[in-house]
């Protein structure tokens, strides 16, 4: 029981990460059909914007020393903050341009943001304690776990909660949904389209926030190259789940981290090397049978 | 007082012109049809007044401000609404949603949440079955019930104008006669001035009003409906005959 209990705890904390990276790439790419590649460099910001700048292999921790109740606020409105600087600076000039240019350009923008990091505190890996009290491990159902493990979960859980209520319940959110099902149509009742892209983006870039939160703390170090793994598998997660389907992202975002942690148990142990191999062969066989996408998004389908 | 002029208006799509030098002017109160072979340029020019595509040349002044080239969002606030061709729900939003997504512009402005809901049932009593099914998706509404969610989505916004595209598109005759019937009570319920394009004039003839018929991206005729639609002229520049 305790052991069952565990893989699936291990599956849920996993399919958090990538359920908050996959909201992140859809919630932008619903609004302006832009796959931002920038948003696994954007999670590496959010980590190295806690420490000061140094090559050295310890870190010198800046704000990450900072009680989590401000902690938190900070990294999340560093997050929104360079996101929606992004969208100003980068993607409003590419507002009309097809979605090839702007997943280049966000491309691009993804590596200015990694040789920035780069040039301040090298590629090498820093240690940093972020958030230590989280290491302690808890007992729950039968299974230990580090608490970390457990806040990611209920975070996302909050997290998903939240963005639903805010999504259907408030004057914003009806304007995000009709812009993200049909942009020009919104703009012609009115709703300003400067300010639901920069509505997106600033939820994307503190959903990247909080990934670079829980990553921080889970893993001890900090690299520039760590947002990267999930911004893979979140853009992967976008995909399958349908284009633009915030729901399917989160859906296939747990169902990844599920398929992860269950290959890492079941297969034999000298393939477990090559569990990613696995799952990606499971993406293949989810598009090959559902090319769409499990919930292929609303409003891109044909018109009769 | 005129509500809308265009003077000298063309739009193109990159080598392709669609309009080309189009001028007229639209009081306030007026009805105007817009009838015209398919590819005559309605709907472009619909899309440069609502700033979707903006003009290539030309001006358009709307409510005493120059709005060539705004924003469609900008447009929209002044009071100028429009209906795209192939009503354009927000299929996944229920009906109601779909309403009140217009009414933003107005937020923050004092008793503006009043004034949506009073809209709101000014709309549902304008088309009741709306108001049955205001839970419902757009998307699993019928033809003619998405043809009157646009419509009235549009009212929302209050507007001084509201421009449509092919209303009787894919609808059958007798829902048809019914979305203009309600079009009509309601210029003459809210001194609402209406831009109407249709690929045929029968509609325009029908319901009376303004008629100007485009062919290849210019006006060829502007006049009274039920004249010009019984006209012989009319027959001859629709479809173009002798003058080739």
């Amino acid at each position: 029981m305790g052991g069952l209990m565990q893989v699936v705890f291990d599956a849920l904390s996993l399919g958090s990460l990538y359920a908050l990276g996959a909201l992140g790439i859809a919630l932008i790419f619903g609004v302006m059909r832009l796959v931002n590649f920038a948003h696994g460099d954007v999670i590496a910001f959010c980590v190295f914007a806690l420490l000061w700048p140094s090559v050295d292999a310890v870190a010198i921790i800046f704000a990450g020393n900072l009680p989590w109740y401000l902690l938190i606020p900070f990294a999340l409105a560093v997050g929104a903050g360079l996101s929606v600087l992004s969208e100003v600076v980068v993607f409003r000039r590419f507002r009309r341009a097809n979605p090839a240019t702007m997943m280049i350009a966000s491309f691009a923008l993804g590596f200015v943001i990694r040789y920035f990091l780069l040039m301040l505190f090298s590629s090498r890996p820093k240690s940093i304690s972020l958030l230590p009290e989280l290491s302690q491990p808890v007992e729950i159902l039968g299974a230990r776990l580090p608490l970390l493990q457990l806040i990611t979960i209920l975070v996302t859980i909050t997290v998903l909660i939240g963005l639903t209520a805010f999504l259907r319940r408030t004057r914003f959110g009806l304007e995000m949904r009709a812009a993200a099902e049909n942009f020009t149509m919104a703009r012609m009742l009115g709703v300003r389209a400067n300010r639901v892209i920069m509505g997106a983006f600033a939820l994307s870039g503190a959903l990247a926030a909080a990934i670079a939160l829980i990553l921080g703390s889970q893993t001890g170090t900090a690299n520039i190259m760590m947002g990267a793994s999930v911004m893979l598998m979140a853009f992967i997660a976008t995909v399958i789940g349908g284009m633009g389907s915030l729901a399917g992202a989160v859906i296939a975002g747990f169902a990844l981290g599920a398929i992860a942690t269950v290959m890492q148990v079941i297969l034999p142990p000298d393939a477990r090397a090559f569990r990613d191999a696995f799952v990606y062969g499971a993406v293949i066989l989810v598009l090959i049978f559902r090319p769409q996408g499990l919930l292929s998004a609303r409003g891109t389908k044909e018109r009769v | 007082m005129s509500l809308l002029s265009l003077s000298n208006i063309s739009v193109r799509y990159g080598r392709l012109t669609a309009v080309r030098g189009v001028t007229f002017t639209l009081a306030e109160g007026e009805m105007l049809f817009i009838t015209g072979p398919n590819g005559a340029g309605k709907s472009s020019l619909l899309r440069a007044i609502a700033g979707v595509t903006p003009p290539a040349g030309g001006r358009v002044d709307f409510a005493d401000h120059d709005i060539t080239g705004q924003a469609p969002e900008d447009i929209a606030r002044l009071g100028l609404s429009m209906v795209p061709e192939g009503r354009d729900v927000f299929g996944s939003l229920t009906i109601e949603e779909n309403l009140m997504v217009g009414t933003g512009m107005h937020a923050g402005s004092r008793g503006w949440r009043a004034r949506a809901a009073s809209e709101l049932e000014a709309v549902y009593a304008t088309f009741p079955i709306l108001k049955d099914r205001r839970h419902a998706q757009a998307g699993l509404l019928s033809g003619g019930q998405q043809q009157m969610l646009v419509i009235g989505r549009a009212l929302m916004t209050t507007p001084r104008l509201v421009a449509i595209d092919e209303p009787s598109l894919g609808l059958a005759p007798n829902i048809t006669d019914q979305v203009y019937e309600r079009l009509i009570a309601l210029r003459a319920e809210r001194k609402l001035t209406l831009l109407i394009v249709e690929q045929s004039s029968t509609r325009a003839m029908m319901a009376g009003g303004r008629m100007m018929l485009m062919r290849g991206g210019e006006i060829v005729l502007d006049g009274d409906a039920r004249a010009l639609g019984q006209s012989e002229a009319m027959q001859a520049a629709y479809f173009g005959y002798g003058d080739h």
